[in-house]
């Protein structure tokens, strides 16, 4: 019989998160995930807000009690946010910036626009817009999805405090189409004294520039040595512009995470979906896994659901309307889905906040207000009420939600 | 139950005569896929798996081009088959298209094509070499052997043939009467596949005990190899006579109530995945639906946890790999977790890197060295961990641990053995 105390069911930030509070809590915990984690595809940086109603924030924690009755942050409160920030921070240690304070941090992006962010990876530090040193970009012919010089000329137009100008150079010894893992291992290992030639094809393109950033490939297991070797050879900072998806940042972020995971104990299962479960008297039993064609029991006394949003599959729309395809929790949804969108492309599209409504212990509701089940918490992508891509909030409600379910479910078990 | 709700996988319903069509249309292009292949990350010349997969079927279904010889590259891992977030059958769509590679691109009279048909019917060598166990040892140990091997096979002689035994599991099952415990209720068929009955029964004779001890008849039918290492050469047609042989008579005893255990997580890969996903026999979705890998059988029917707690078995420190094809069944942390409150054992996780040698992949001259380089990770793990024993369900990653790292390699059933069976 499989079980445990606590059985989170979702492998991205938010689950992650969730099973390491709770096993650092005491609890037995087991991680189920369908697919390998979303992590993968974001970009690393933690954003906690970076927008509210349109406006760029340059301190987050001033607006988090202003935001509405049913957001995540409003369900569970600032402090969360904080605890959520503060397990990342110590499991990330040295890896990440920004936690010296409370202020968003402005990243450049490929796109050559400025984002505000709370954590940022340590590579990436050195680009910072709020930085006067002029600064450098360099593209890769081979690499179609930063396009240096255009980024460069957006900056510039952004209005950013520094000078910076935009290159695009060939990169030595790889075929056309590596892959970014393929980059990252030929400077991890340095093979074939690579660093130097990549300085020699950038040293006549330097000029007075400061700092240099280069698309985020810079390593995956050893970025900070391969950064320090460019650094040191080309006599300039050398940073990286977060890419993707794919994005090493991303899984240089998994591999923290779930290396971290491990180690605490929590036991891993990735490969397999959660399809169904079985409750009694208002708790959950027991779900079910697929494995291939077999649906295998997983019992536990708590539950977090943590299977993201519709990126994540832990959301599914359909002609017939939304749903939440392992518990079939409730998923407020205007009946017309004419009423889904807005007109204007940019508006404030009501699909993009569908998700589970919870109460203030992240327990699903269904349509009357009542509880679903006593012993199941929803954390990250799969809650309604907030706008990830617009707010930017994303991996900050995940962290805030998903250390709050991971608690208390813990504590209750 | 309806059938289709017991057996969700005819996707397909067409498999034998698929081309690469299925789920090229889903894919979105994420990369994705890319980023999880451990071969794209040592080797230059293989474009990974968005290229073999979608890519390829896009690019030939527009024009009239073949299959592309880099496939071959390939080392059926699966782990992009578990990375995709749009569920496009990767490892489906590059198991045929290596067997559309094979069949219209490759001669027959190339010494690839040999060597590979050597390597992927490994088990008919075996078959042979174990009648005399002892010469054979002597021979393929024999390094001017191994390097006419290498000379006109391309087969590496960089590594050690595996020892064949002197007495196979199969014999030893047989001169010990069969199964010691009788179960109407209770019954197992033991998928052991052609490694642990020729050159590792130490592990086969651990799940035998393994699950008398737990009440189980067990029996152990005539079988052929799994196909694994045929789907990984393209040659689907000895894949599909391997598997046809399998599927009748495992039908046949999961009729009488029999439930399919392996002891290689690439055999319950194959049975339960690649069987249905390549052929359509009668019988084979409902083999594929009993087939599981053995310790995850017993943890889903026994309190094999419970027991474990606590026990004392007579084994060292041990490292674990967990091979790709346990990973793609969920199965990645099955022996960590089971094992963690062991009496006076540490088994410590070296991480999920790919250990690189894939079956037959790495056997291969021109391989080699990417082999190595993927396993660099899994080496230097090892290295780190308590004790200098190995630990994995797979036995050609045990092979490559071992040639790696110079440790011995023991299987999750042997410690389970150990610890129960006295
Ligand atoms: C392309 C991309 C870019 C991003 N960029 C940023 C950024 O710049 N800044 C930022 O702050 N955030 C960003 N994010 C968002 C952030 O990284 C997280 O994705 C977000 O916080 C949601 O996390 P989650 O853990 O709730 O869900 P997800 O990350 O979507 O994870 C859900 C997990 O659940 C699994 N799952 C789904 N269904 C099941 C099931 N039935 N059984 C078992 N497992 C299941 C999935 O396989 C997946 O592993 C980005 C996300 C993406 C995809
Ligand atoms: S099966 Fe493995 S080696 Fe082959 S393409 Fe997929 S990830 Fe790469
Ligand atoms: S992961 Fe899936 S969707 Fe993404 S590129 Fe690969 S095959 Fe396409």
């Amino acid at each position: 019989m499989i079980e445990s105390d606590v059985l989170v069911i979702g492998g991205g930030l938010a689950g992650a998160t969730a099973a390491l509070s709770a096993a650092r809590e005491g609890a037995d915990v087991r991680l189920v995930s369908h697919k390998e984690s979303t992590l993968r595809n974001a970009s690393g940086l933690i954003d906690v807000l970076g927008y509210h109603d349109g406006d760029l924030l340059a301190d987050p924690f001033s607006t988090l009690d202003n935001l509405p009755e049913g957001h995540p942050y409003e369900r569970v409160g600032a402090e969360a946010v904080e605890d959520g920030l503060a397990l990342f921070d110590e499991v990330l240690g040295d890896l990440y910036a920004g936690s010296h304070t409370e202020k968003n941090a402005l990243v450049p992006t490929t796109g050559g626009a400025v984002k505000p962010t709370a954590r940022y990876p340590k590579t990436v530090a050195p680009g910072l817009a709020s930085d006067t040193n002029e600064m450098l970009l360099v593209g890769f012919e081979t690499l179609t999805d930063f396009d240096a010089p255009l980024a460069a000329e957006h900056l510039e137009n952004a209005g950013v405090p520094f000078e910076v100008r935009g290159v695009t150079a060939r990169f030595p010894m790889l075929r056309a189409d590596a892959k970014i893992t393929r980059y990252a291992k030929v400077l991890d290992t340095n093979e074939k004294g690579i660093r130097s030639q990549l300085v020699e094809a950038i040293k006549p393109h330097l000029g007075d520039a400061e700092r240099v950033g280069f698309p985020a490939v810079l390593g995956h297991d050893h970025p900070e040595k391969v950064r320090e070797a460019l650094g040191r050879e080309l006599g300039a900072e050398v940073f990286e512009v977060p890419s993707g998806p794919p994005s090493l940042p991303g899984m240089r972020l998994e591999n923290t995470l779930f290396a971290a995971l491990r180690e605490a104990g929590v036991t891993i299962e990735t490969g397999n979906p959660v399809v169904d479960f079985e409750d009694s008297n208002g708790r959950i039993d027991h779900v079910k896994v697929k494995r291939t064609h077999q649906h295998v029991p997983y019992f536990a006394n708590e539950f977090v659901l943590a299977t993201g949003g519709l990126v994540g599959k832990g959301i599914t729309s359909s002609r017939e309307g939304v749903r939440e395809p392992v518990f079939d929790l409730h998923i407020p949804h205007p009946e017309n889905r004419y009423d889904w969108f807005e007109d204007d492309a940019f508006g404030d599209h009501p699909f993009a906040r569908f998700g589970v409504a919870v109460d203030t212990d992240l327990r699903p509701r269904d349509s009357a207000g009542a509880v679903e089940f006593e012993n199941l918490r929803a954390a990250g992508g799969v809650l309604g009420g907030a706008d990830f891509a617009a707010e930017k909030s994303g991996s900050g409600i995940s962290l805030a939600t998903g250390q709050f379910a991971g608690k208390r479910a813990a504590q209750q078990s | 139950m309806s059938d289709s709700e017991k057996f969700p996988i005819d996707v397909f319903p067409e498999a034998e005569d698929m081309d690469l069509r299925p789920g090229a249309d889903s894919c979105y292009k994420c990369s994705t896929c890319d980023t999880s292949c451990p071969v794209a990350e040592v080797d230059d010349d293989f474009p990974g798996p968005k290229f073999q997969g979608p890519e390829q079927w896009r690019l030939k279904r527009k024009e009239d081009v073949s299959v592309d010889e880099s496939v071959m590259k390939c080392s059926n891992c699966m782990r992009c088959d578990g990375a995709c977030p749009a569920e496009v059958p990767l490892s489906q769509m590059h198991n045929t298209a290596r067997g559309e590679y094979v069949r219209e691109e490759m001669s027959m009279l190339s010494r690839e094509y040999w060597r590979n048909r050597i390597l992927a019917n490994y088990g008919t060598l075996a078959r042979v070499g174990s009648k005399v166990p002892r010469l054979t040892n002597a021979i393929m140990g024999n390094s001017v052997v191994q390097r006419v091997n290498e000379k006109f096979l391309g087969i590496t002689a960089e590594r050690e043939f595996p020892d064949f035994a002197t007495e196979t599991f199969v014999e030893w099952f047989e001169a010990r009467g069969g199964a010691k415990v009788q179960s109407d209720e209770k019954r197992v068929a033991y998928f052991h596949g052609d490694y642990a009955n020729y050159n590792t029964p130490e592990v086969a004779k651990a799940l035998v005990r393994v699950f008398e001890h737990y009440g189980y008849e067990v029996a152990v039918p005539d079988q052929r190899c799994s196909g694994t290492p045929m789907f990984a050469n393209g040659m689907l047609d000895d894949a599909r006579r391997a598997a046809k042989f399998n599927v009748e008579i495992f039908h046949d005893l999961v009729s009488e109530g029999y439930d399919i255990v392996c002891s290689c997580t690439s055999c319950s890969m194959a049975l339960r995945q690649e069987y249905p996903e390549l052929f359509s026999f009668d019988g084979t979705a409902e083999v594929a639906a009993h087939t599981y890998e053995a310790l995850e059988y017993l943890r889903i029917y026994e309190d094999v946890e419970g027991d474990l707690k606590g026990a004392n078995p007579d084994v060292p420190d041990l490292a674990y790999h967990a091979p790709c094809h346990a990973r793609n069944q969920g199965l990645d942390g099955q022996a960590v977790n089971l094992f963690a409150d062991l009496d006076g054992v540490s088994v410590t996780d070296v991480g999920d890197s790919c250990s690189g040698i894939s079956g037959t992949y790495g056997w291969k001259e021109e391989n080699y060295d990417t082999s190595m380089k993927i396993g660099e990770e899994m080496f230097e793990h090892m290295d780190d961990a308590p004790g200098e024993t190995g630990l994995t369900e797979c036995p050609t990653c045990a092979m490559q641990m071992g040639h790696g790292s110079g440790y011995e390699i023991r299987h999750p059933l042997e410690v389970v053995e150990s610890a129960l069976v006295e």
